[in-house]
């Protein structure tokens, strides 16, 4: 019998408390069918972040680390430096990267640690239940911006991607969404590669994946994933921000 | 007999980790300090070891939680505010049970404090500086030698155990010179680490580093186990040095620093007359509870010498149940107290009862 469709290798048989129409489910799937590609699971030792994929440790089936939150970066650094054969990756919210764990994503991408970074941008703090992140859109209404956010008082919105692309240190950062078939095809292909740069002995890759959280935004799926099309991509427009291995064929 | 070399306490830290197979090091500059970052930075890449200057102490220690994930020997330093900040990563690596050194060469405080030398972390280091029911083995040091050799032991109980380990010295053990004997640190043989994070191979099942339990009779049940180990600790690894304390009338209790001040404090007395004698705990946790407890039953008092406002002093007392006085004998915020200060302390407690 043919086999057309599997659960990728990499992923162990647990199952995800995401809530439904939640696109962690994807990008869990994206991240392992390119371990399985690479075949690198045998190698691989993720850092989990804390926010909604605290748990992701127990969804990858290669050895896992637990972060303290927004330290997977500073983590990373130190399993890549003590085991530079091995791949190791880490998959964070926005809250844990972009706020908490500022520091640790700038000072890994500068000093262009061989790692990859998935960084989940749904523009909400959704385990806690929906507090205002650094990436929250303004005018958007959240727990801790009920009025919605206004960037007299609570700033403006990160856009981590062209941020970093401004270092040196980075070897490759893309945008990507997966609110359709087309972009969750692009961000696949987005996050092979980042494994694949680390694989050669690159450097840093990070692939920032615009996402939905329809709970804590209050909307159905469907509406979420519009909003997505609607609101965030108009902000956070995708695309690949950073890529020497372009630069240096004079792309 | 191996060579005696003149070194600086940082010095030997540091030559002593290397010494004794550490290859990681990840550190953030801090006086007083700072000559153990620049040794590691210059002897690491000479020997294929990894130095890095971390962002803040925060990334520094989440590094560090790093390697120890991969079983290899990884250590950190800093000074009294550095290692405040250090207290979220050290209460993950204590949840995680992963072996790791931290060492503080401690300054002055509370906040940003001074530079010079100060026991004022004990607390910190022996009641749990960061959050949750966790211990760290605390190594106490009272010479250049015991910098070196206290962090090779330092190695092997945090690996034993599998506890995180501190070695808390002072800026006054960090910048003095004194010889040093380092031929007796040598690297371990290789222990089997069945719980590191190194790759699968996709021959076993994941390895996962955690110290997330969300079902909360599964935590209980980390601690209870957690601190079953800790009894093993205390039961067996106390280490404490006796001075004159056969027929002594008052015991001195002072580690680092303060005791080497105490020891010529003692030896004054003694001329004097005056019959006492000194204990040092050179472990702090497990506290050696055992001799002060005896000497409870003998002496008239004990003096606790300190560079702070009296914290090693609550130890003290609950260690002799309160069955005799204990006095506080102290400087703080950077000063030493003299010898001279703590022989009329002496004196004072000789005089008492006659």
């Amino acid at each position: 019998m043919a086999i057309v469709f599997q659960k990728p290798k990499a992923l162990t048989d647990a199952p995800l408390h995401y809530c439904p129409g939640c696109t962690h489910g994807i990008i869990h799937r994206l991240v392992a069918e390119a371990i399985d590609e690479l075949g690198i699971e045998g190698k691989t030792v993720g850092v989990a972040p804390v926010g909604c994929a605290v748990m992701a440790y127990d969804y990858f089936a290669c050895d896992m680390v637990e972060a303290a939150h927004g330290r997977a970066p500073a983590v990373a650094t130190g399993l890549k430096r003590a085991l530079p054969e091995n791949i190791v990756f880490t998959y964070q919210g926005d809250g844990d990267l972009a706020s908490i764990g500022m520091a640790e994503t700038v000072h890994a991408a500068t000093r262009g640690e061989n790692i990859t970074i998935i960084f989940v941008n749904n523009a909400i703090y959704g385990m806690t239940g929906g507090q205002m992140a650094p990436t929250s859109l303004p005018g958007q209404v959240t727990q801790t911006s009920p009025y919605g956010r206004d960037t007299a008082t609570a700033g403006f919105p990160i856009r981590v991607s062209e941020m970093l692309a401004t270092l040196d240190g980075p070897q490759y950062i893309e945008r990507v969404a997966v609110n359709n078939v087309k972009n969750v095809n692009k961000a696949k292909k987005a996050i092979k590669k980042a494994f694949q740069n680390q694989v050669e002995g690159k450097g840093f890759s990070l692939i920032e994946v615009v996402s939905s959280c329809p709970t804590n935004w209050g909307m159905t799926p469907s509406k979420a994933l519009q909003w997505v099309e609607e609101k965030m991509i108009p902000y956070y427009p995708l695309g690949v921000y950073k890529d020497r291995s372009a630069e240096k064929e004079g792309k | 007999m191996g060579e005696k070399v003149l070194m600086k306490g940082n010095e030997a830290i540091a030559e002593a980790a290397i010494r004794a197979g550490c290859r990681h090091y990840f550190g953030y500059p801090i006086t007083p300090q700072t000559e153990l970052a620049a040794y590691m930075a210059k002897r690491m890449p000479k020997i294929g070891g990894v130095f890095l200057q971390a962002e803040s102490e925060v990334a520094a220690i989440n590094m560090v939680y790093g390697v120890a994930g991969t079983g290899k020997r990884v250590m950190t330093s800093s000074s009294s505010p550095g290692v405040s900040l250090k207290q979220e990563g050290i209460s993950y690596i204590a949840g995680a049970d992963l072996p790791a050194l931290i060492i503080n060469v401690q300054r002055g405080g509370p906040g940003l404090g001074g530079i010079q030398p100060s026991q004022s972390d004990y607390f910190q280091a022996t009641k749990g500086g960061g959050h949750g029911d966790y211990r760290l083995i605390v190594l106490a040091p009272s010479s250049v030698q015991e910098m070196a050799d206290l962090t090779a032991k330092a190695f092997d109980l945090s690996e034993k155990y599998l506890v995180p380990a501190m070695l808390l010295a002072d800026g006054t053990m960090g910048q003095m010179m004194e010889p040093v004997d380092l031929s007796g640190i040598s690297e371990p043989e290789k222990a089997e680490k069945p719980w590191a994070v190194t790759g699968t191979q996709c021959k076993r099942k994941h390895n996962i580093i955690n110290s997330l339990y969300l079902v909360p009779e599964q935590l209980e049940q980390k601690n209870f186990e957690r601190y079953e180990r800790y009894k093993v600790i205390e039961e067996n690894e106390c280490l404490y040095e006796s001075f004159m304390m056969d027929d002594a009338d008052i015991c001195v209790v002072a580690f680092g620093i303060a005791a080497r001040v105490s020891k010529n404090a003692v030896v004054a007395a003694r001329k004097e007359g005056i019959k006492v004698g000194l204990i040092r705990p050179i472990t702090l946790w497990p506290f050696p509870k055992a001799p002060l407890a005896q000497a409870a039953d003998k002496v008239k008092g004990f003096i606790s010498v300190e560079l702070s406002m009296g914290q090693m002093i609550e130890d003290v007392r609950l260690a002799t149940e309160c069955k005799k006085p204990v006095v506080l004998c102290n400087r703080t915020g950077g000063m030493i107290p003299t010898p001279e200060q703590v022989l009329e302390s002496i004196r004072n407690m000789a005089k008492e009862g006659k």
